[in-house]
């Protein structure tokens, strides 16, 4: 039964991996035009980010229609919720890469502070667990969900050890403030993509379990406010 | 809850007609002033159950109930309790709109009379027109017939004649089926209004009904080898309807059984 009602929400699922693979994408084109200083490239992929909002609205649209002519209920209810806010923080994920364009096209003639490898090596790791969080979430799979945001503290640590190695090169030589301020900027906008990956992966339980949890993940940011 | 929050209250409650056991081991309390809606596919014992909490099922031939039905606490089948006295406090609201064919005002002062009501009748009758949302649309017409008025306000009558006898309970089998969708939320805002007073029980087949005006949610299915009606799950109806712990009102729900 339901036949119609169940291939809309297939759909839907595929229509996140899309979206997943457009912001994957996305971020791993950034970085490299930036590890290359392809600012014509770092243009292209500054417009290009309206392709992934455009996408989301469109998920956001035909959830919009499923709910008014479905009336999903319990399960359907919670994926489609989930499909919603997941949709949201994929394309916020394209604003951070889009973010990383902005810095490229900003630096201008500047040359990189330091060539990049931890900072590629970020957005491979937050881009791997963004696939595989998308993958857990079109399967259903819980233990993957729980487990991918224990990963968040291999990025936080990449995160920082770029910042312990700007500020030497700040403190060496304060000239160099801006430019390391530059890639600050980036490293950051990699870090928040892996903290947005757990928020997928909290959907995930929700849609399994139908509770939701927030997962804590050992950098909480409270509970690093609240030691100091 | 306390037990004083509950109105209703079933206990291994079995329902026969004849040797067939339609509604079997049913054990849910209805809480007071709340609305609860009993779901599940058709013919699982959903109306035979409500009928069940006022002794109306004793109308229809060959039914026979066992286990008990506490009200307040008192035994609704001990052999000394009046079902007539019953039905009076725990009314009930029809599928089809059912007035008597009398005017509008007869149809509310009728059944006030006859249960020995001796206040102020026209009082009695605005009040309780009043309370069914139907005063402003009929005052000036209450001497006209009641079946004279179009389904959504003829439902609306009968609940005004339920509620004149100051029922604790009101039970409602698919009120609003016969209506279209305005009167249909009518009957639902008015459903709203009325739980402040009293104890509503309503069945529907319109999962979005139940989900829209009830309180808590009993879902009922045919179990077992005696393909019984029985009460598989009962909580509040937002868990009900976002997540269900029984996978039977999941995929009811959800329309993927029934």
């Amino acid at each position: 039964m339901r036949k119609t009602f169940e291939s809309e929400i297939q759909q839907l699922k595929d229509e996140i991996l899309v979206l997943g693979s457009m912001v994957e994408q996305a971020i791993l084109d950034n970085v490299e035009a930036l590890r290359k200083r392809d600012l014509d490239a770092s243009r292209r992929l500054y417009a290009a980010d309206a392709r992934i909002n455009a996408r989301r609205f469109a998920i956001e649209n035909q959830v919009m229609v499923l709910i008014a002519t479905q009336q999903p209920m319990a399960h359907d209810l919670r994926l489609l919720a989930s499909i919603l806010e997941i949709a949201g923080e994929l394309e916020r994920m394209g604003d951070y890469a889009k973010g990383i364009a902005t810095v490229n096209v900003r630096m201008g003639e500047q040359t990189l502070l330091k060539p990049l490898i931890d900072i590629p090596y970020m957005a491979r790791k937050a881009v791997d667990m963004l696939h595989r969080a998308l993958t857990a979430f079109v399967q259903e799979d819980a233990a993957a969900a729980r487990a991918i945001p224990t990963e968040d503290d291999e990025v936080d640590a990449l995160y920082n050890q770029v910042y312990h190695e700007l500020m030497l090169y700040v403190i060496q030589d304060p000239r160099t403030v801006e430019r390391a301020n530059w890639l600050l900027w980036v490293a950051h906008n990699l870090e928040r993509v892996a903290d947005r990956v757990t928020n997928i992966c909290e959907r995930t339980l929700f849609v399994i379990t139908g509770e939701i949890r927030e997962i804590k993940s050992s950098d909480d940011e409270q509970e690093t406010i609240q030691k100091q | 809850m306390t037990n004083n929050d509950y109105v209703l209250e079933t206990r291994n409650l079995n329902i026969f007609y004849g040797s067939f056991l339609a509604v079997t081991e049913v054990n849910i309390k209805i809480p007071r002033h709340k609305i609860t809606a009993i779901i599940g596919p058709s013919g699982c014992g959903k109306s035979t159950l409500l009928r069940a909490f006022n002794r109306m099922n004793e109308l229809y031939a060959g039914v026979h109930t066992q286990g008990e039905v506490l009200f307040n606490g008192q035994n609704l089948y001990d052999k000394n309790v009046d079902p007539v006295e019953v039905r009076y406090r725990i009314g009930m609201v029809f599928q089809k709109p059912n007035p008597f064919p009398k005017s509008i005002y007869e149809n509310i002062a009728w059944a006030a009379r006859i249960h020995g009501y001796k206040g102020n009748m026209d009082e009695l009758v605005e009040n309780s027109l009043r309370q069914a949302a139907l005063w402003d649309e009929v005052k000036d017409k209450l001497k006209q017939s009641g079946l004279a008025l179009s389904g959504g306000q003829q439902q609306r009558l009968c609940i005004a004649r339920a509620i004149a006898v100051r029922p604790e309970v009101i039970l409602m089998d698919e009120p609003a089926s016969a209506l279209d969708p305005i009167a249909t939320l009518k009957i639902e805002e008015l459903m709203q209004e009325l739980k402040q007073y009293f104890t509503i029980v309503i069945v529907t087949h319109n999962m979005q009904q139940a989900a829209r005006v009830s309180d808590y949610t009993a879902m009922m299915m045919l179990t077992g080898e005696t393909r019984s009606g029985t009460v598989i799950e009962f909580d509040e109806t937002n868990k009900i309807f976002t997540r269900p712990s029984d996978k039977r009102t999941e995929d009811y729900v959800t329309g993927r059984f029934g």
